[in-house]
């Protein structure tokens, strides 16, 4: 009796499992053979792998969220190393999250007025006798600002791996005479790795997709996968070609998943 | 030395992770309509918020969506979990786990896009029900994950000792499960409830016309340039977080202090 009880708790949970987890991966692929007359077909997938445009906007859009990652990864593992060495580390990790509690449309919006002709950024262009520039609608405010909004992702991981460490090791490589930056290069650093990479998922997998950045900051010169997707869907209304998108960034997202270790997503997400 | 170093590098990281929020917010009081010159202080673009109707019925739905879909969210994720917690053979709990994870780490656009297929091809109309149905279907899973770890903590002496004396199958569930992973329980549900406020993409997929939550409002609006109200929305919205992060802050912290009591207790 009990056990047959306890099944129907898992009905509500089982209905979502199949209508919101495998019906919706299964309805993209679906899509994506259809084309705008809705007949099946695959040339939505011959259509993008012959065209320049299609592939040049992919790999556009990887080198992006690569240069992206790679400068989250910079600033933010000295920032999680530093931070781990306070006193209170854990209220300045909460600071370090607390920004990400601030909708992002509005930290989007607050780079629009810092980086505007008579903005804040110019000011101080001008104030150090550089004189304004154009800085907004540019690739590089794209990579700054998309970098700003993912630092805390990054910072997260890496700040639990190194709260994972094991102190007693880096006393060990200290006792056996290693110098500080053998140390760290020896010991810490590959023992915190798991944190980068789980960090480099939270990272860039939604690099590819932030298209609100690209409308809003990037002025619609970088095309990302996700503005890509989000055009053939609410533009152009062609969503066997925006699913044919979507299967591609899947795909990408495996690959990246598969790359980063096998390792369980682990402090990707505030908390 | 070198203490002095990494303080001013973090000293300037912190800055720049604070600096445009600040902006934001200063600008808010300003008495100017662009965000390059402060001139004076003003409540003005405050008392245009609280007179705009619509944006006060956008903010209302927001609040709705986001407390109705975290209250059914908890609600289903916590059973899922149970039933998760149940399963004894590994490789179902694995492939559960994974099914689980998988709206944790797909991109928004992709939620969004697929979403968008699913309404259109079962003839649900765009709008407050399809946008509650997303936030509760890619809120589940954080709930999930949040409390698992609780349940897994739990020991079985404990449910078995409940059976031994008699407890029904409900009463196991109110009187002893529920009660030991409250902590999980409300730590998904500020969970739930911050992906909720926080997120775009999704909605922006499928909201349709006619209906619109803050995050669409704000993309709309800041398309179309500088707008001061939208600074002192920002303000009253980082009132609102910095109270919320004090309450998830506060659970945390009591529900950690309940487990060094309890530590306390059995040494």
């Amino acid at each position: 009796m009990t056990n047959r009880k306890t099944w129907l708790y898992f009905i509500p949970y089982g209905l979502w499992l199949a209508l919101f987890v495998i019906a919706p991966v299964g309805l993209i692929i679906y899509q994506s053979f259809f084309d705008l007359g809705h007949h099946f077909t695959v040339a939505n997938y011959s259509t993008y792998f012959q065209s320049a445009t299609y592939l040049k906007m992919t790999l556009n859009s990887v080198w992006y969220a690569f240069l992206i990652t790679l400068f989250t990864v910079l600033i933010s593992y000295p920032t999680a190393y530093f931070l781990h060495q306070l006193k209170h580390r854990q209220f300045w990790l909460l600071l370090v999250i607390l920004p990400t509690w601030i909708n992002i449309l509005l930290k989007a919006y607050a780079f629009i007025g810092i980086f505007s002709q008579a903005g804040l950024a110019n000011q101080f262009l001008t104030f150090i006798g550089i004189g304004p520039q154009q800085i907004l609608f540019t690739n590089a405010s794209f990579i700054f600002v998309a970098t700003y909004i993912q630092i805390p992702f990054m910072i997260l991981p890496i700040f639990n791996a190194l709260d994972d460490l094991n102190p007693a090791f880096i006393n060990a490589s200290k006792d056996l005479g290693a110098s500080a930056w053998q140390t760290f290069h020896r010991v810490i650093f590959p023992l915190t790795l798991p944190g980068v990479k789980a960090g480099v998922q939270a990272v860039f997998i939604p690099s590819l997709s932030l298209f609100m950045l690209t409308r809003l900051i990037g002025g619609n010169k970088v095309i990302t996968l996700g503005t890509a997707i989000e055009e053939h869907f609410l533009t152009t209304m062609n969503w066997g070609m925006g699913s044919t998108i979507g299967v591609v960034l899947i795909v990408a997202m495996i690959i990246v998943m598969t790359l980063t270790g096998d390792q369980k997503p682990k402090g990707g997400t505030p908390r | 030395m070198k203490r002095h170093l990494a303080n001013t590098y973090l000293v300037l990281v912190f800055l720049i992770l604070y600096a445009p929020i600040l902006f934001l917010i200063v600008y808010s009081f300003s008495q100017g309509d662009t965000m390059t010159n402060y001139h004076g202080f003003t409540w003005r673009h405050y008392q245009t918020l609280f007179s705009d109707a619509r944006m006060l019925a956008i903010v209302a739905n927001t609040l709705l969506v986001a407390l109705l879909s975290s209250l059914i969210a908890t609600l289903i994720g916590t059973l899922g979990a149970l039933s998760i917690n149940r399963t004894t053979k590994r490789v179902t709990r694995e492939s559960l786990l994974t099914l689980n994870n998988v709206l944790m780490v797909s991109p928004d656009v992709i939620i969004g896009a697929s979403f968008l297929i699913f309404f259109t091809m079962l003839k649900i109309p765009l709008g407050f029900g399809s946008v509650l149905m997303s936030h509760i279907a890619f809120e589940i899973p954080i709930v999930v994950l949040m409390v698992l770890p609780r349940l897994r903590e739990m020991s079985t002496s404990m449910l078995d000792a409940a059976q031994d004396l008699g407890a029904t199958t409900r009463q196991l569930l109110s009187r002893v499960i529920i009660p030991f992973i409250s902590p999980g329980i409300f730590a998904g549900f500020f969970m739930a409830l911050t992906y909720s406020l926080d997120d775009f993409a999704v909605t922006f997929f499928v909201t349709g016309n006619g209906f619109s939550t803050l995050s669409v409002e704000i993309y709309s609006r800041a398309r179309q340039g500088i707008n001061l109200e939208i600074n002192a929305l920002s303000g009253v919205m980082f009132l609102f977080s910095l109270l919320l992060v004090g309450g998830y802050y506060w659970i945390q912290q009591a529900s950690q202090k309940r487990k060094h009591r309890k530590r306390e207790v059995v040494s």
